[in-house]
């Protein structure tokens, strides 16, 4: 067969499989992203069958991934959202911070995989999947509960970590010094702060700049800029994901809502496709000597999750049910801890064994969460009728 | 009335209340133009029993069935300063002697020297109607006057003017 046939039906293949499990993962109330990276380690090295020939479309198309996951993150908020978001959450956020990053380093520091390792892993277990938690709480119908702003808050505070988180994991991964990672945090909180400004004071300037009736134009124009952005900040290593995250924030009211209808389709394509080149370069045999850890990590981390919800929903006068809610709410971990263990393993610059833990991790945090946040009341009310002396 | 509103970062906004029946109601509007009615658990305050999506039609249909009881108390707080006028909210049931009779039919003013100063039917407020104005089953019929005036309008309206 021509080589290029061959491509297209193993891409043809993988999509239409892609499909058939996202439509499964909903159906059953989890989020398809753990099926997604169990088709990639199914055809990844070692895996079951190997595919051949797609990797230069799949290694771009991953890349593109991340770059529409970060910007449709940031078209969600306006910049005025994230600092009141942010006001309302910072100390809820620290705690979230300290309680959630705390198992990942140190179970990376037990398994003596360096300070780099320790910060990559602090960061997959710190953020929550913004995707999955918005995605069930829609589902189950809690958007009006009183404890939802606050775990949505919190869930901006993270976003906006993970602004100033991943160009210092970008710089430290790229093996420049001490004084060349300080440079880089420096550049990275000035080019924040001047977004933020420039998205408050002329958000409407970039969306003009942006904006066109005509839909192809649109497109066009939204995507080229999101892909120069990407480009430009990964020269200056601030990481794509983060150039392309500030972009979305800068991009405001109506020209954001097109701009999010339009890119949704293509997100969820291509994220699909970044999370099995993520599992297709995982091998699954590396999986059973790390899988301990990720055991004991998503137990660990379901835990301090919920304590995080429990705390800051406390803070603002909700009760003992809605607290336990917002905790559980917070569970999944998803696509940004994946994007984390991404940057990492393509640098090279941490042990190949952080990749199987993260996919292990993820896998079970995916499925966890959107479980956790649907048995919450049941548990909780249960406890309660045990053990009145709580209600 | 204490209304708050909170932010939803990425979704839109929410405006609520509390009722002093306990519950919480209020209303989600989304960045897309949607509107959600929400009204809270009555255990579990911070819990949304119902949410309720809503087109914008059914808003204002909504918005307008609430609006009767609002006219009501505005005209009641305008008459407030004068002594010994009240305004009620009268049914016009289906079977109603007037059910399908013209306003003038009932001789209120003659009868018992109150107003009607509005009719509310399937959400819409006519207000200031005619006397030809025709009367269905469902009507509301907003009348001002005395409180004897009012009673004696009521049976009128339940009874007829036998």
């Amino acid at each position: 067969m021509h080589e290029t046939a061959v491509s297209l039906i193993e891409l043809g293949a993988v999509f239409f499989g892609l499909g058939v499990l996202g439509r499964l993962a909903w159906r059953i109330g989890i989020s398809p992203i753990p099926l997604y990276l169990l088709g990639g380690l199914a055809f990844g090295q070692g895996g079951l069958i190997p595919l051949h020939g797609i990797e230069p479309f799949t290694h771009l198309a991953a890349e593109i991934g991340v770059v529409l996951l970060l910007l449709l993150l940031g078209l969600e908020y306006s910049a005025g959202e994230l600092v009141t978001g942010l006001k309302r959450s910072w100390v809820a956020g620290l705690v979230d911070i300290v309680l959630n990053a705390a198992p990942g380093a140190i179970v990376a520091w037990l398994l003596g995989w360096g300070p780099i390792g320790a910060l990559t892993m602090a960061g997959v277990t710190y953020i929550s999947s913004s995707g999955i938690v918005a995605k069930v709480l829609g589902d189950l119908g809690r958007l009006g509960n009183r404890e939802t702003p606050v775990v949505l808050s919190i869930l901006v505070f993270e976003d906006l970590a993970m602004a100033v988180y991943l160009p210092i994991l970008t710089a430290l991964l790229a093996g420049v010094s001490f004084l060349g990672g300080l440079t880089a945090v420096g550049v990275s909180l000035v080019v924040i702060t001047l977004v933020l400004l420039v998205a408050l004071r002329f958000g409407k300037y970039v969306s003009a700049l942006i904006d066109s009736t005509d839909p192809e134009v649109f497109l066009l124009r939204l995507l080229g800029s999101a892909l120069l952005v990407a480009g430009l900040a990964s020269e200056l290593q601030v990481s794509a994901a983060v150039g392309s995250f500030l972009l979305g924030i800068a991009i405001s009211g109506s020209t954001a809502e097109n701009a999010t209808r339009m890119l949704e389709p293509l997100r969820d394509l291509f994220a699909a496709i970044f999370f099995v080149v993520f599992g297709l370069n995982t091998d699954p045999s590396a999986i059973p000597p790390v899988l301990g850890f990720a055991v004991l990590l998503a137990l660990v981390t379901a835990a301090t999750k919920i304590a995080t919800g429990w705390f800051a929903a406390a803070r603002h006068g909700v009760r003992k049910l809605g607290r336990a809610r917002a905790g559980a709410a917070l569970v999944a971990r998803g696509e940004f801890s994946i994007v984390i263990a991404g940057l990492a393993v393509a640098s090279g610059g941490v042990d190949s064994q952080l990749a199987a833990l993260a996919t292990a991790y993820v896998l079970l945090m995916a499925i966890l969460g959107p479980v956790a946040a649907r048995i919450v009341e049941p548990v909780a009310k249960q406890v309660v009728r045990r053990v009145p002396s709580l209600s | 009335m204490d209304v708050t509103v909170t932010p939803l970062p990425g979704l839109g906004t929410q405006q609520d209340f509390s009722t002093r029946s306990g519950h919480r109601v209020g209303v989600i509007s989304y960045r897309d133009g949607r509107f959600e009615l929400i009204v809270s658990d009555h255990d579990d305050p911070d819990k949304i029993a119902a949410s309720v999506a809503l087109t914008t039609h059914e808003t204002s249909a909504l918005a307008n069935l609430l609006g009767a009881p609002h006219l009501v108390a505005q005209l009641t707080e305008q008459q407030s300063e004068v002594t010994g006028v009240t305004t009620w909210q009268l049914p016009v049931g289906t079977g109603s002697p007037f059910d399908g009779l013209p306003l003038s039919a009932t001789e209120m003013r003659t009868r018992t020297s109150t107003s009607i100063v509005a009719v509310v039917r399937s959400a819409t407020v006519h207000p200031s109607p005619r006397p030809d104005f025709l009367f269905a089953g469902g009507d509301l019929v907003i009348v001002v006057g005395t409180p004897e005036g009012l009673k004696a309008a009521s049976e009128i309206l339940e009874r007829g003017t036998d």
